[in-house]
């Protein structure tokens, strides 16, 4: 039955492929050539200008810096989210103490911490940004009470308004939206992993710590992985661009030290009217994410445990 | 079986799909939205016909023509283009107006200006605008001459430009004489207070920079703060300082600065207009926590009384109105002089057109998009306007026999105190990234907070704006 078999797999795909082909390969295609041209967006007339989007990009100092934050976040938000949801996954899961009839169980109250972590996960990203701004209002916000609250009345920051806290403030609206979902996909993944595993670990006199890493991390590595790369691609743009665009001032600001870019793109076709020159800037941002998952692949590959 | 650690060569059948997947993830966020607005055909040219001129059709409508009318949906809200559409249709019963109010108008916009198939009618304002330096610039906008040259609504021996404010014609002009946009409200841009709570601390508004400095003073030992600003967007700030630049040297000042003259802000009088309001930061006269707050917040935290003067413009009425105590007395007051030496008296300010109205190009119906803005401009329908969302309207006085706020009556007395010294720096609407992400954001804001000296700023001003313009792909414009 070996004949006939690719014109079956062809007949199957060809559908798929031509809705991939028109909606997300010929867009690709489509933006590349836009980005050689002086297309403002607001009008169907443009002309080829070469490689002047290049090099204009090239000289802009807020694309550099940009493309700076942009790469601070992709290389530290999804380190940060994953441990921390690898650590509450684990406890909860995994961490508790033992009780006789189970050898291994989560601390105590973990369903209810599950369904905590992932309250977040059901509020839009706009609706976050939204409270997280209020929180952070210097005057009356959340924050600035906790601070006046245990006597650190004296230190009062402006939060999203001071240029070297307003990048970091930010990122960690991202990391507390983003955790609960992958504590709920890590929690799914140990629940995987057979408990004789445990028991034996247990027996041979194993703590928390190793059976962690040389256990649970180990044979979660593919679920972890995935993470990664999700989380990468969350952090390099929709849901970075949507909390800057929201909560910074100005957007971007204070003085450019929070712009990514995504935002960059969004500004440059939607307020200076040059949709041409955000394209060049979204070849880039394609280029960075090309990057960051080959990395990505290429270090998270290793020997498949079979179990 | 089940394993896939076997196929260490090639491309195994998981790997196949995990690649794939992270293709199309990164795919989405890149550049996918981008696509949306892939661009299409060059306008279409199946416009209206001319209908028949009369003395009460003067731009020749077609009257069974239908008109496609898109409102910004902002702090005015829609209610006043309702009630003018309601008087198109009086006029010409056999036209059928599409009336739309929306408040991203760039989004909704752009894909059917991109398509050659806009509105008749757009009023193309609030956070959404699109950049009117590219739309003239690609030429897509009708010159609204024949508007301005036909005979008004209420009064056919005069041209509706004669009824207008002094301003608005000039604000729709860009590089030669024709009128691409036509500024429907009037703004009056100063420094806003509650008289309520001047007279609560003994005071005047100050007159001098000396008298503001000691207004100041005597608020910080009550614990109120001089001043606080939308620290969000420090945008807001132009809207008292450039008029104070302005008054210390004169109109050229701010003229040059908009021609981005080489060394424009080297000028002594941004200089000395810089090192006044920095030494408000240095005296501690900014409420505290200010570059953290948006303009709602801001706004807020001034009509609680937590701070005495806020640069804004007239619109901060109505949209502070649910926090404003009965008794706040809201007024604007134009920039304090400096000293004697300044170039122009006290009283002149910032007042200019806002929401701007365009025709497109493109439009099928251009003429009953002009006409629209006719009837907009009678007497009644300006009265209208200012009753219902408290701004006055390009139409010159109506205001009269009218019951004003205290807010809109202090506009009205600091237009007449400023005379024909109305300033109108044009670096927002000429250059929206420069004047807000550059200098707004990067530049004014940095100094209020303190992180930047007045020396520094203008540094930085005058690259950003040597940088403007030295790029080519940005339009340019002069004063004329």
């Amino acid at each position: 039955m070996q004949h006939g078999k690719y014109r079956f797999i062809a007949g199957f795909l060809i559908v798929p492929l031509a809705i991939y082909a028109v909606f997300v390969i010929w867009p690709f295609v489509q933006a590349i050539y836009y980005s050689f041209t002086d297309w403002t967006g607001l009008s169907p007339d443009f002309k080829m200008v070469g490689f002047d989007n290049y090099t204009k990009m090239f000289d802009d100092g807020t694309f550099w810096k940009s493309a700076q934050h942009s790469v601070t976040y992709v290389l530290l938000l999804p380190v940060v989210v994953l441990a921390l949801a690898l650590f509450f996954a684990f406890m909860i899961n995994v961490g508790g103490r033992r009780r006789k009839d189970a050898a291994i169980a989560g601390v105590r109250g973990s369903a209810f911490y599950k369904i905590v972590y992932f309250f977040p996960q059901v509020l839009s990203i706009a609706i976050v940004a939204l409270l997280f701004q209020f929180a952070y209002n210097p005057r009356n916000g959340a924050f600035s009470a906790i601070l006046r609250g245990i006597g650190l009345g004296s230190v009062q920051p402006d939060w999203l308004g001071d240029p070297n806290l307003a990048l970091w403030c930010i990122m960690a609206v991202l990391v507390w939206t983003q955790v609960g979902f992958f504590v709920v996909l890590f929690s799914a993944g140990m629940a995987s992993i057979p408990k004789d595993f445990y028991e034996a670990a247990l027996l041979d006199g194993a703590n928390r710590f190793t059976t962690f890493f040389r256990i649970t991390l180990p044979l979660l590595w593919d679920t972890v992985q995935s993470g990664w790369v999700y989380m990468g691609i969350l952090s390099l743009g929709a849901e970075a661009f949507a909390v800057v665009q929201i909560m910074s001032v100005g957007p971007g600001g204070p003085a450019d030290s929070t712009t990514v870019l995504p935002l960059l793109v969004y500004q440059k076709a939607f307020r200076d009217g040059q949709a041409g020159y955000a394209t060049t800037i979204g070849v880039a941002l394609l280029i960075i994410t090309l990057i960051f998952s080959a990395i990505v692949m290429r270090l998270g590959r290793r020997e498949r445990l079979e179990f | 079986m089940g394993s896939s650690a076997a196929n260490t060569n090639g491309v195994g059948r998981r790997d196949l799909i995990k690649r794939s997947a992270a293709l199309g993830l990164i795919a989405v966020p890149t550049m996918g939205f981008l696509a949306s607005c892939a661009s299409g055909d060059s306008g279409s040219d199946d416009k209206t016909e001319k209908g028949k001129k009369s003395d009460k059709n003067p731009l020749a409508v077609n009257d069974s023509a239908g008109l496609d009318f898109v409102l910004f949906d902002g702090g005015f809200g829609t209610e006043y283009g309702k009630d003018a559409v309601k008087l198109y249709e009086k006029a010409y019963p056999k036209a059928k107006v599409k009336f739309s109010g929306v408040e991203k108008i760039q989004s909704e916009l752009q894909p059917r200006f991109n398509g050659g198939t806009p509105p008749d009618l757009v009023d193309n304002s609030g956070a959404e605008q699109m950049d009117m330096g590219v739309l003239v610039g690609k030429k897509q906008l009708a010159d609204l001459t024949p508007l301005l040259d036909a005979p008004s609504f209420d009064d056919p021996a005069k041209k509706v430009r004669d009824t207008l404010r002094p301003g608005i014609v000039e604000m729709g002009q860009y590089e030669d004489d024709a009128c691409y946009v036509f500024n429907y409200a009037y703004t009056v841009y100063g420094v806003w207070y509650s008289q309520t709570a001047l007279d609560k601390l003994e005071v005047e508004y100050p007159e001098t920079w000396d008298d503001m400095l000691s207004v100041c003073a005597k608020a910080k030992k009550q614990g109120i703060a001089g001043w606080t600003y939308a620290g969000k967007y420090p945008y807001y700030i132009p809207f008292s300082l450039f008029p104070f630049i302005g008054k210390i040297g004169g109109r050229e000042v701010l003229d040059k600065i908009d021609n981005l003259e080489p060394n424009a802000w080297k000028d002594p009088a941004v200089k000395a207009g810089f090192e006044a309001y920095y030494e408000l930061f240095k005296k501690g006269y900014i409420l505290k926590g200010t570059p953290g707050l948006t303009h709602i917040q801001s706004q807020t935290e001034w009509t609680q009384g937590k701070a005495l003067f806020i640069p804004n413009g007239s619109w901060v009425e109505n949209e502070a109105i649910k926090t404003t105590p009965k008794n706040f007395q809201m007024k604007v007051g134009a920039p304090s002089s400096l000293d004697k030496s300044d170039k122009l008296p006290f009283g002149a300010l910032w007042a200019s057109g806002g929401e701007p109205f365009i025709v497109p190009k493109n439009a099928k119906n251009p003429d009953g998009g002009m006409e629209q803005l006719r009837i907009m401009l009678s007497e009644a329908s300006s009265k209208n306007f200012t009753a219902k969302v408290k701004s006055l309207s390009a139409y010159n006085g109506g205001t009269d026999g009218m019951k004003l706020s205290t807010a809109l009556q202090s506009g009205v007395d600091a237009l007449a105190k400023a005379g024909d010294n109305v300033l109108n720096p044009r670096l927002q609407d000429w250059y929206v990234e420069l004047n807000k992400q550059k200098i707004g954001i990067g530049v004014l804001g940095e100094m209020m907070a303190g992180r930047m000296t007045p020396a520094e700023a203008i540094k930085k001003c005058q690259s950003y704006a040597d940088a403007t313009a030295k790029d080519d792909s940005v339009t340019h414009y002069k004063h004329r």
